[in-house]
């Protein structure tokens, strides 16, 4: 499971129809399955399932009528392919003979990617299929995708929720049309260069304006309740610091964390004074994990 | 080919849960044939007319009996003088004045000579022209007869005028093959283009192409259920005007049907012309509307006749269809013209198809644009 994760208007749809064939690039190659997208799509188109992120089935057709349309003119067969399906399918059966314009977000969704699924495509394009969907769902819906890719389907998806990405097996963070990273998760959010702390306190606004004065602060943003800083690690210290980790061969690990603690507790308190200089009161700075959202902020501010 | 009846079959499923769509598809033919028939009429009918005659005269008598013979005059039994029926004309209780001069039956037969004036609503130039042109007739004939053989043969040349076809000036005749020509236009051309420019729409074009369909098999699929749903109206059509509104068809009905069939064609490679050049159901509308019905209305001969219009627009009417398709049409179902005579029209519509189909299939995209 490959995950694209950028925002809205980073170009995912534009990749995901030049994937599937609907658009040239205007340069550049690409293949799927090994196939030219643009000179052998005849055959991509028979081995690739699409799930626009726009609803696209037929609102006035029935769900059983989109199913087993969409079935003949990817010449699948319903009973053959239904255990692909039954799993998701299971939950819209009793609605089987209602148009699928009435249907809710959520189902409708099930039905598109039972649609998409039916003739058991080698690879499974999902563009956004959870933007506009509420949580219950989305996470229901990841669920579905999990099983799918323990059946052997490839499955590209993008999405615009940052949280969503630690579900794939690899991601590439997106933006303006250029893959600014690509990693699994994990990797990701370790490659992570800079020392994120976290910063809460009265006065929120104000605070944010100060943190941005201080030098050592590369950038500043608010994250939900906090806000969110990044401090660069400095580099040079670093390595005098492995010269010394060296000559203490027997406990190095634990030096490297104390001295890593000790640049910590010295930028925080860095940090600290500087805001108490400038006439904040009440804070706390700790030390966090950084997200994958941390990771695309990072990244894509560097330029 | 299964994937293709499985296409058409959704299109179908389409058409049948548009109920509001499919009863104005059938029922605007006979709308429109109930409405020209009947309500759009410039026929002559239930002329009140008036007679003015100072004194009693056998040559009037004579006229006044043949005109009333005519159905299409009612008498208002009035002895007004001229004075009094211009005001009665004016309150629209008659329509048409016959007045005789003095001593009208006199001057008549003894000298051959003599004057009647016809007196007709002008406001309404048509009506007004019709009934003049049709009293006037009866009332030349009626004189024929009473004029004295002495002066018969005087070499004086009278006009005799008839119209062939269509004897009794039915308007009828005229509106039925426009009226074809203009819904089937609207069937085919406006609701291919719309269904399929709604694929595109909706994003479902998005998975059809990804689809291995050939995309010949989306737009042929299209087609299928509004190529039936036409004939059905042709044949609503032609029974409406033959049973209903007494037109009848005097030639081959065979060709007809023949001829009906290679407009539907054109008319549906038209409507997929403009659904691989627009994007919204907006505009397919608003371009099959403007660019198809207007010309099919007022550019095919079916309201104006083309011999009227400035020689510019006269080669326009020639790119119509509907100008052709109406012509045949109209040698077939009134005239009763054989084959050989609807060639051209046939000759001319052919090439159109051509041409749409071909540009067609070259705009489609097998991508998205």
């Amino acid at each position: 499971m490959f995950g694209i994760i950028g925002p809205d208007g980073a170009g995912k749809t534009t990749l995901f129809r030049i994937l599937t064939s609907l658009l040239i690039p205007d340069s550049g190659e690409a293949t799927v399955l090994g196939l030219d997208v643009v000179k052998e799509f005849k055959k991509i188109r028979e081995r690739i399932g699409y799930m626009p992120g726009k609803f696209s089935l037929y609102g006035d057709l029935t769900v059983d009528e989109n199913l087993s349309f969409f079935a003949s003119i990817f010449k699948a067969n319903i009973k053959e392919n239904y255990h692909l399906i039954e799993d998701i399918f299971k939950d819209i059966a009793p609605f089987g003979k209602r148009k699928a314009r009435d249907l809710s977000g959520g189902m409708k969704q099930k039905l598109a990617l039972s649609c998409a699924l039916i003739h058991k495509p080698d690879i499974l394009f999902l563009d956004e299929p959870t933007t506009g969907v509420d949580p219950v769902s989305r996470r229901e819906f990841w669920q579905m995708l999990e099983r799918l890719k323990k059946q052997g389907i490839t499955i590209v998806v993008s999405t615009s929720y940052m949280d969503e990405a630690l579900l794939c097996s690899r991601i590439a963070l997106f933006k303006e049309g250029s893959i600014l990273s690509y990693n699994t998760p994990k990797e990701m959010v370790s490659s992570f260069e800079n020392t994120l702390l976290a910063v809460s306190g009265e006065n929120m606004p104000e605070l944010l304006k100060m943190l941005r004065k201080i030098s050592i602060v590369k950038s500043a943003y608010s994250f939900g309740a906090q806000h969110h800083i990044t401090v660069e690690r400095e580099e040079n210290k670093g390595e005098s610091d492995k010269v010394e980790n060296r000559e203490n061969v027997g406990n190095g690990n634990n030096i490297e964390k104390t001295n890593r603690e000790i640049k910590l507790q010295a930028v925080i308190a860095n940090v600290t004074q500087q805001l108490q200089q400038m006439g904040a009161s009440s804070f706390t700075i700790k030390e966090i994990e950084p997200t994958i959202e941390d990771c695309y902020l990072e990244l894509s501010s560097v330029k | 080919m299964k994937q293709f009846l499985v296409f058409v079959r959704k299109e179908f499923l389409h058409i049948s849960r548009d109920v509001r769509t499919i009863l104005i598809l059938l029922l605007m033919p006979i709308v429109q044939i109930v409405l020209f028939g009947f309500a759009l009429t410039n026929e002559v009918q239930d002329v009140k007319v008036l007679f003015i005659s100072n004194e009693s005269n056998e040559t009037a008598a004579l006229i006044n009996h043949r005109i009333l013979s005519s159905p299409y005059f009612i008498p208002v039994e009035s002895q007004a003088s001229a004075t009094e029926a211009e005001n009665l004309m004016k309150s629209n209780q008659v329509s048409l004045i016959v007045n005789y001069s003095r001593n009208f039956n006199e001057t008549m037969v003894k000298e051959g000579a003599g004057q009647i004036e016809l007196i007709a609503d002008g406001s309404d130039p048509n009506m007004a022209s019709a009934i003049l042109s049709y009293s006037s007739a009866i009332i030349a004939a009626s004189i024929k007869e009473r004029m004295p053989a002495s002066l018969e043969n005087m070499g004086k040349v009278s006009l005799s005028t008839e119209l062939l076809y269509n004897p009794q000036m039915k308007s009828s005749y005229n509106f039925v093959p426009g009226v074809m020509g203009l819904i089937l236009m609207i069937i085919c051309a406006m609701m291919t283009s719309i269904s399929i420019v709604r694929e595109k729409e909706t994003g479902t074009m998005e998975i059809l192409l990804v689809s291995p369909i050939r995309p010949m098999f989306i737009i042929l699929s299209k087609s299928v259920p509004y190529f039936i749903l036409s004939v059905i109206n042709l044949a609503t059509i032609l029974l409406l005007s033959v049973y209903v509104l007494k037109v009848p068809v005097t030639g081959s009905l065979f060709w007809l049907v023949m001829v009906s069939f290679i407009f539907i064609f054109v008319s549906l490679t038209l409507g997929l012309l403009i659904s691989s050049i627009t994007h919204t159901q907006v505009a397919a509308m608003l371009i099959s509307g403007l660019a198809l019905m207007m010309p099919a209305m007022l550019l095919s001969g079916m309201i104006f006749p083309i011999s009227n219009m400035p020689e510019l627009l006269q080669v326009f009417t020639k790119f119509v269809p509907a100008t052709w398709y109406i012509l045949a049409v109209k040698k077939l179902m009134i005239q009763g013209l054989p084959l050989i005579s609807e060639v051209t029209e046939i000759a001319a519509m052919c090439p159109m198809a051509a041409v749409f189909l071909s540009l067609s299939l070259k705009q489609f995209k097998y991508r998205l644009e």
